[in-house]
């Protein structure tokens, strides 16, 4: 099958891949650029593990092409903080138990953090609502949803601070 | 000399051993996408394999033309069973000592079977050579119904042992029987039913459904042809019983085969046995000589890797006209699908459905079950759950309900009066177990009050007057739960998995500078065992968790041991972790009293350190002593500190617990409301309480799928119907409710901890609670048995039943 250029922004670097119009966004990340985070749990946007962000909204990899993200800002799980400065996010949900084996986290804390961005106050039923598109078999989001909500709060404060 | 020694609590604190809800260290790189799973590994030159699956439920190949495949670019080959027969692969054993087919051969008998596996440079030209593999079939009489079974007629499934009149477990009666198993007194049983004053009878079903962790199984397997080696990583939950079963089967010594569980995501039990995949990458890697990836998707992982449940149980119950249970008998017809691949301790082809008395004390009872084939797929696997306990389970917490019903009885107040006392521990139930511990009256007296139980049957009363008087059409259901579970498999005299003893392990190195490393012979899929078994080291040894690394999961390095399910890994392992780290206390006393220049009876242990007895100012800390066994000659003292400890549980544990859901359902539309879910648990000591509390909101969350929708559903063609999540009811955030979680410690007394194991009971438990709490909104209004799962349609048909719509 013959090969096509697609240019992304990943993570805040450019990246220029030559690959199948086939090749889904989510094996594009994994395969073609080593990006491992996000995760596939059904291939079938059902599950959310492959959850990334594009463009300044939450999609699930899984079920967009590689060459519909041409020219497109793509976040992950990866990009979202770093070793010595972890997002808070990744902090809470360390802090109050919000993963067991891990494999929908990555796909569940880039989605919290849309949510976040789109509603920085969010109610509980808010949150459930709002992630609602992830499933995690572990957990039974109750730890989840509260890791969310002590984020949300502690973003809040940052902010007024700042 | 020392410094002043920091008081006991502060020492103990910084050990961060049992007890503390420490955080987790795996967290740090899941929460930054840097787990290791196996669809991560990537190796030069990896190829990747896909399965051509049967259409059919029954059928015969024909044949298979790969030709059109082979010549595709990226297909590098194609293996039929044809291809594995000169190696004696296209079968291999189940764990339940059957065989299942590898690739088909000459017929497919479950609906997804794998046929061929095409060998590509990536998933997308093996999807390709996959579809452009032709095979033709004859369709074939395709029974999905196991009560048909040995009806004249009936087609049969097995023609490869279609004579044989005797199996793995004993006689069979026709060649789609698998075996009986029978446990208990018979006549006995008959006996006290014929002279009961009361007998209630039900058939009871625990629909099939899956496990469904998120990641779905897969593995990479490479032959190294140089040094002769070959390495697989993937989603096994016993490595080293993957080792030994490949090396048997494929004739490769067993210190030349290296299997690697690298993370996982979830288990809960699917990620037990040995599938065709492992196999036809392993085989695929020895022919092309690089290595060979395997990754099922959720299709394939919900349709052809290993399902759970569907029994279809038969019970008779009988009791005084006061309430005293007197008899119990269990006839259980067992699906197990196309081929026997129940990951059973090989004595218990019905795993511990045994345990089916539950918490109560009955006097006589009896279990027999048959296991049939069907044209399903394979498994009967434990979906987060010891063996078929929570078929067991839910089949006595559904029986004590319905008998409640016929008695006329309150089902709490029934449970209260047969409950095991206290000071009947260890009791020997009718079946034939040995109950180690257990306080089952405080628990639920607990319960009860922590959701005003009875002001709770006042509210239900007062609903099912309103509703009558046509003012709510919503009617309240409390749901009562109290389980027993029997974990921790077990004790080699009557526990193995093809003959492996399910011991488990733990070895301990203890660093010069007073670091550690422990490894064992379980394999955590996100119970956290590197955070809670580092917690039992630093207790006994003294040592802060902190400094402790857990490795498990790679059988060149970790001791043997038969794995993580069954919650076995705390009682086992944890107990070998516990006994290994005496060892080091044992071997750190002899050195300390050296040092000290002091007898060793002279010292005692405190927290971290030995000290002498009656002069606390002499003291040795375990640190000291690391660093003294690596660069001081002791005489009569080997240099270093390590140990080994193989653990073999002199019984199973016993964890217990109370649950209560109490749920609003619509008579119209059939939907539920969950307005309360309080889950108290006994697990004995507790480790983590963090990671318990989190154990038991995933539990009974898997709980509330299967009871309130999940399964895995066939057609009358044998086509499986709930075959993705659009079908296969996986809760959303939205779905789950919030949990109220507590608890009572009854240590178990022969486990050197006392811990028991908690992963499964609220699954177990979880069950029976939501069941429970749908059939008592109706049993008002003359219900007393519907079948699982409670979906919306199910319930909706009930209340019409019932003439609640009239
Ligand atoms: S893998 Fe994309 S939604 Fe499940
Ligand atoms: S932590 Fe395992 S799926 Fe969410």
């Amino acid at each position: 099958m013959e090969k096509m250029h697609v240019k992304m922004n990943v993570n805040g670097k450019e990246v220029d891949l030559l690959t199948e119009p086939r090749t889904l966004l989510i094996h594009a990340l994994r395969e073609e650029l080593g990006i491992t985070g996000p995760h596939v749990g059904c291939s079938s946007s059902h599950c959310g593990a492959c959850t990334v962000d594009m463009n300044g909204m939450s999609v699930k990899s899984c079920t967009v092409f590689a060459a519909q993200a041409n020219g497109a800002e793509i976040t992950t799980i990866e990009g979202l903080g770093s070793p010595d400065a972890l997002h808070v996010l990744q902090e809470m949900f360390k802090e109050h138990h919000g993963l067991q084996c891990g494999y929908c986290t990555p796909g569940m804390i880039t989605r919290a953090y849309r949510l976040l961005q789109e509603n920085p106050n969010p109610t509980e039923e808010e949150v459930r609502f709002g992630i609602a598109g992830n499933l995690c078999r572990c957990t039974g989001y109750q730890n989840i949803v509260k890791a969310i909500l002590e984020a949300a709060a502690k973003m809040n404060e940052i902010k007024e601070s700042a | 000399m020392n410094e002043a020694t920091p008081p006991k609590e502060e020492r103990t604190a910084a050990l961060s051993g049992l007890g503390t809800s420490r955080k987790r260290v795996e967290d740090a790189r899941f929460t930054q996408g840097k787990g290791n799973y196996v669809d991560d590994l990537k190796m030069p030159g990896m190829l990747f394999g896909d399965f051509v699956r049967s259409p059919y439920a029954h059928a015969r190949v024909k044949s298979i033309d790969t030709e059109k495949a082979m010549a595709l670019p990226g297909v590098h080959a194609v293996l039929t069973a044809a291809d594995l027969e000169p190696l004696g692969l296209h079968w291999m054993p189940t764990l339940a000592g059957d065989k299942q087919m590898v690739l088909a051969d000459g017929k497919v008998l479950f609906q997804a079977q794998e046929v061929a596996f095409v060998v590509a440079d990536d998933r997308y030209a093996a999807a390709d050579g996959v579809a452009a593999v032709k095979v033709e079939y004859e369709e074939l009489p395709v029974l999905v119904d196991p009560f048909k079974a040995e009806s004249d007629g009936a087609p049969v499934l097995r023609e490869d042992i279609a004579d044989q009149t005797e199996g793995a477990h004993g006689p069979r009666r026709h060649p789609n029987h698998i075996f009986t198993w029978e446990s208990g007194d018979r006549e006995a049983t008959e006996a006290v039913l014929a002279e009961a004053d009361v007998v209630a009878e039900e058939m009871i079903y625990y629909h099939r459904t899956h496990p469904c962790p998120l990641e779905p199984c897969g593995c990479v397997a490479s032959m190294d042809k140089v040094n002769g080696k070959l390495t697989v990583w993937g989603t096994f939950q016993a490595p080293h019983a993957v080792r030994t079963v490949a090396s048997l089967i494929s004739g490769i010594a067993e210190h030349n085969i290296r299997i690697i569980s690298p993370d996982i995501g979830g288990g809960f039990g699917n990620k037990v046995g040995v599938y065709p995949g492992y196999v036809c990458s392993i085989v695929a890697s020895i022919v092309t000589g690089v290595p060979v990836k395997w990754i099922e998707d959720r299709s394939d992982n919900l349709m052809a890797t290993a399902f759970a449940r569907d029994y279809w149980m038969k019970g008779r119950i009988s009791a005084t006209k006061d309430g005293k249970i007197t008899g119990l008998h269990c006839h259980t017809t067992a699906d197990h699908g196309a081929f026997d691949a129940c990951a059973d301790p090989t004595k218990f082809p019905a795993g511990f459905m045994n345990i089916c008395t539950g918490s109560y004390d009955i006097p006589t009872a009896y279990l027999a079950v048959d296991g049939i084939y069907t044209n399903k797929a394979p498994g009967g696997v434990a979906y987060r759950c010891s063996f078929r306990v929570t078929e067991a389970a839910y089949f006595i917490e559904r029986m004590i309900e319905i008998l409640a019903i016929k008695l006329g009885m309150d089902a709490a107040e029934l449970r209260v009066k047969n409950f095991i006392k206290k000071d009947q521990f260890p009791y020997q139930s009718a079946l034939g177990w040995e109950y180690d511990s257990g306080d089952y009256h405080t628990g639920w007296d607990k319960a009860l009050k922590a959701v005003g139980y009875e002001d709770l049957r006042k509210e239900q009363a007062a609903r099912v007057e309103a509703f009558k008087r046509g003012e709510t059409r919503m009617l309240l259901g409390i749901g009562l739960s109290h389980f027993t579970e029997i974990v921790g498999a077990g004790p080699v005299k009557n526990c193995d998995i093809l003959g492996l003893g399910m011991f488990d392990s733990c070895e301990i190195r203890i660093h010069p500078t007073g670091s550690a490393i422990a490894r064992l012979g379980t394999i955590s899929q996100g119970q956290g065992h590197a955070t809670t078994f580092a917690q039992i080291l630093a207790s006994e040894i003294g040592l802060p968790a902190e400094d402790i690394t857990l490795e498990e999961g790679d059988t060149d390095t970790a001791p043997y041991g038969l794995g993580t399910y069954g919650s076995r890994s705390t009682p086992v392992a944890g107990a070998a972790t516990a006994m290994a780290g005496r060892k080091i206390r044992a071997k750190a006393q002899m050195i300390a009293a050296y040092l000290l220049e002091v007898h060793d009876n002279d010292l005692e242990w405190d927290v971290d350190r030995f000290v002498v007895k009656g002069s606390p100012e002499r003291f040795k800390t375990m640190k000291e002593i690391a660093f003294a066994s690596y660069n001081q000659a002791i005489p009569g003292v080997e240099p270093g500190l390590e140990a080994v400890s193989y653990y073999d549980p002199p019984n199973m544990t016993y964890p217990f617990g109370s649950y209560i859901c109490v749920m609003e359902i619509n008579v119209d539309t059939g939907t539920t409301e969950i307005r309360q879910v309080y889950a108290l648990d006994d697990c004995g000591t507790r480790i983590n309480p963090m990671i318990i509390e989190g154990q038991v909101h995933g539990g009974l969350t898997e709980a509330l799928a299967i009871a309130m929708g999940q399964e895995i559903a066939y057609d009358e063609q044998g086509n499986v119907t709930t075959g993705t999540l659009m079908d296969f009811f996986v809760p959303t955030a939205v779905e789950t409710p919030n949990y109220q979680t507590d608890y009572t410690v009854t240590p178990s007394p022969h486990h050197p901890i006392g811990a028991k194991g908690v992963g499964e009971s609220p699954n177990v438990g979880g069950v029976p609670a939501f069941s429970n709490a749908v059939h008592d909104a109706f049993r008002a209004f003359g219900l007393t048995q519907s079948n699982m799962p409670h979906d919306h349609w199910r319930i909706w048909k009930t209340a019409q039943s019932l003439g609640l719509h009239d």
